[in-house]
């Protein structure tokens, strides 16, 4: 057993370009994974013009506009932390994570009265509202709460990926010297943030 | 060569830690490897069986052992295993994870965590595609294609079979992304890309489509589910969605996949043929480019399945012209084996044999693709016994064959034992008779006319389709005396490190088996993979 530990640190070092170039490859499959549904979005927004302004206008702009604030700046204090961790200052990379979280929090709870709205109103699938619309502003619909939904899923992944680390970070195993993990979790906060720039004018900007 | 550079008293992988939570929680790739192996030669056997029962069923017209549901029901799983539990992982998961690491003088491979991740969502999946046979309205009946909008309506298990489908894809992207790292970054020293062998270069062909065409597919089944749980009607015309929409997006990754299936099962041809005729690769640059571009090329075809969906006359144009540029690369690949072997001293033992016969039985797959391939002719044979008799050459002839010949080649480095040869060519030889006489006939039915996936036939197609049946048969006797033959090798004679006298770092720098970091320092790499330059036989060779 104990040779065998000496091999392995004989043979192994720690490499945090390549965790780093797992994360890229692992983004690239997210942007693909929206990917899909961007091509629907266009096919159908293609085909259903006027359906999708009339869609659009049922949705706020000003809180699709808020929440665009807390996630850009959630990208800013997330990009700060990891430069906190670079100095050395680790409560104040953990700091900088919890105001990270707390706008995520804000952005879910904004998205959940605007869904609930739309429940009320009776705009989800299946709902009273719902049926009575045409086809093209029913999948209008459709793409919102599934591209929206599944945005808002990978919020939440990013986190508890996130809170993870400020432990990490808490218990010293995320420090100045081996911050890899960070820097990877706040590289997948930055790509929730680009769907979400892309996620935003397509619904509720474009007329 | 230099020669190995670990002692002979050794302990290897198998003999180094016992107990079952030695082997479910372990990192090592090679003991990662044969967990892929067991599960899926598992999963093959149940898929195999059920074709079996579904040649039974077509020996007669009428009703023979089953009716039509479960007729669909059937040909349904057949296919979803084969395709998503046995082809896609199988050469990568299984010899990928043992071989490449120790091929490009690796310890393990970059995520040795994610590895183990990635087979524990293959088993969930595994386990939730057989799950559909236990409740419910038994399996999905839509084809392993899942078209809307019948897979949105009917009663069957498909909401089970796509998420099933949907964590397996999860798994295969976690492979194919702990490959491209561990070949960027773990190569031995002095292993440039250009001195890689060629079963990692067409690993990494293949993981890179693993990773950038898999995710579509996710996205594609999770709309199914949304559809049939939330009634969307995304691919509901009568809601205003396009069910044609839904096989563009199912072939974007579809389509790719059949190269996850076929690329790897090249790379290994391209390992044994210069093995047994002891002779440099010809064209080896180009084989690297060629899988590249088959890749690439491959991203671009998906349009050839829906010839009769309803596509413009341009796009059918254009989609039939990229078919034909992926024959191109594919063909050099064929025409470099065989100059290979021009003039080598070439030693018939039965992996060379299986690749002999992947390049035989290929070559049919590829050219009757050109048929399927081409507009004119694909009206003609489009949804018939023609299709599936071509698949199933470029899909079992290419990637089941070279699935055996791999096993056939690394058993001793697996195992560190040697299997009867005798008794494996005997079993190879029923093997490809059986092959033959099972899928040939589906070539002529095809032209004939009788169409894919009927448990009924008119009475014209009796006779072809009974000599079809009786060679399901005579597949069946070669895979059990393979199946013997090698269960019986583990009893067999030990081997020295090197028995088939390779010179790539996998066979000249490791023990068989190995030990659980392959190697006792990292090799420096000097030359060529495929140097056979100043070569000599060792009475240590079988």
């Amino acid at each position: 057993m104990s040779s065998e530990a000496g091999t392995h640190d004989q043979l192994f070092h720690r490499d945090d370009y390549a965790k780093k170039m797992g994360m890229w490859l692992f983004l690239f499959t997210e942007v693909l994974l929206f990917g899909g549904l961007f091509i629907v979005y266009a096919v159908y927004r293609f085909k259903n013009h006027e359906a999708f302004h009339e869609g659009s206008e049922e949705l706020s702009t000003l809180i699709g506009t808020i929440n665009t604030v807390f996630l850009l700046t959630s990208s800013l204090t997330v990009a700060l932390a990891i430069t906190a961790i670079q100095k050395g200052r680790s409560k104040r990379a953990i700091n900088l994570i919890m105001v990270t979280l707390v706008l995520a929090f804000a952005f879910l709870v904004n998205k959940y009265f605007e869904w609930n709205v739309k429940f009320e109103h009776g705009l989800f699938p299946g709902m009273e509202h719902y049926k009575m619309l045409s086809n093209g502003e029913a999948q209008f619909f459709n793409l919102y709460f599934l591209m929206t939904g599944l945005h808002g899923i990978h919020v939440i992944v990013g986190g508890i990926l996130l809170l993870i680390i400020a432990e990490g970070i808490k218990r010293g195993n995320i420090n100045q010297g081996n911050y890899i993990y960070l820097e990877n979790a706040g590289l997948y906060w930055h790509l929730v943030d680009v769907i979400w720039i892309y996620l935003f004018p397509l619904f509720y900007l474009i007329t | 060569m230099a020669a190995i550079s670990v002692p002979k008293e050794y302990v290897n992988f198998f003999d180094i830690k016992k107990g079952i939570a030695s082997w479910i929680f372990t990192h090592d790739h090679k003991r990662i490897a044969l967990l892929y192996f067991y599960s899926i030669v598992s999963f093959f056997l149940v898929a195999f069986c059920l074709g079996l029962l579904m040649r039974l069923e077509l020996i007669a017209p009428g009703r023979t052992i089953m009716g039509p549901q479960m007729y669909n029901q059937v040909f349904t799983l057949h296919g979803v295993i084969m395709i998503f539990l046995f082809i896609i992982p199988g050469i990568p998961a299984i010899f990928g994870n043992f071989i490449l690491p120790m091929t490009i003088g690796a310890p393990d491979v970059a995520f040795p965590k994610v590895n183990l991740i990635s087979f524990y969502l293959y088993l969930i999946g595994g386990a939730l595609a057989l799950s559909t046979l236990l409740y419910g309205d038994g399996p999905a009946d839509t084809g392993w294609t899942f078209y809307a909008p019948y897979s949105v309506k009917t009663g069957t298990n498909v909401t089970v079979a796509v998420l099933a489908a949907f964590i397996l894809g999860f798994s295969s992207i976690l492979t194919g992304l702990n490959f491209i790292v561990t070949m960027h970054q773990m190569r031995a020293p002095g292993m440039g890309w250009m001195k890689m062998p060629l079963f990692p270069w067409a690993l990494y062909a293949t993981a890179w489509i693993q990773v950038l065409a898999t995710p579509v597919i996710g996205i594609t089944l999770l709309m199914i589910i949304a559809e049939r749980t939330l009634g969307v009607g995304l691919f509901d015309p009568a809601l205003g969605g396009d069910p044609v929409l839904y096989q563009h997006l199912f072939w974007i990754y579809s389509h790719p996949a059949v190269y996850i299936m076929v690329l790897p099962a090249m790379g290994i041809v391209s390992e044994i043929i210069p093995v047994f005729a002891k002779k440099s690769i010809f064209g080896y640059k180009v084989i690297v480019y060629s899988s590249l571009a088959i890749a690439f090329i491959g991203y671009f075809v998906w349009g050839h399945h829906m010839f009769t969906s309803g596509m413009s006359a341009e796009a059918r144009i254009i989609f039939s012209v990229l078919t034909f540029f992926v024959a191109i690369p594919s063909a050099i690949k064929v025409f470099n084996w065989i100059s290979t072997l021009y003039k080598g001293s070439i030693d018939i033992k039965t992996p060379l044999l299986y690749a002999l016969a992947f390049i035989f039985l290929f070559t049919i797959g590829g050219l009757t693709g050109l048929v399927v391939g081409a507009l004119a002719t694909d009206i003609h044979v489009h949804d018939t016994y023609f299709v599936v008799g071509h698949f199933h050459f470029v899909m079992f002839g290419g990637a089941g064959f070279a699935f055996l010949g791999a096993l056939h080649f690394w058993y001793p480095k697996i195992w560190g034992r040697m299997y009867n040869m005798k008794r494996a060519n005997i079993g190879f030889a029923i093997f490809i008779v059986g092959f033959l006489i099972l899928y040939f006939p589906m070539l002529v039915l095809g032209i004939m006319g009788m169409p894919r996936r009927y448990y009924d036939y008119l009475p014209q197609f009796t006779v072809p389709n009974e000599i079809s049946t009786v060679g399901s048969w005579i597949l069946a006797i070669g895979l059990i005396v393979i199946i013997y033959n090698l269960i019986a090798g583990r009893k067999g004679p030990k081997v020295s490190h090197n028995p088939w006298g390779s010179v790539t770092l996998d066979w000249t720098h490791t023990q068989s088996p190995p030990t659980t970091f392959n190697f006792e320092e990292i090799p420096e790499v000097t030359r060529g993979p495929y140097d056979y330059s100043d070569y000599q036989a060792s009475d240590e060779q079988i």
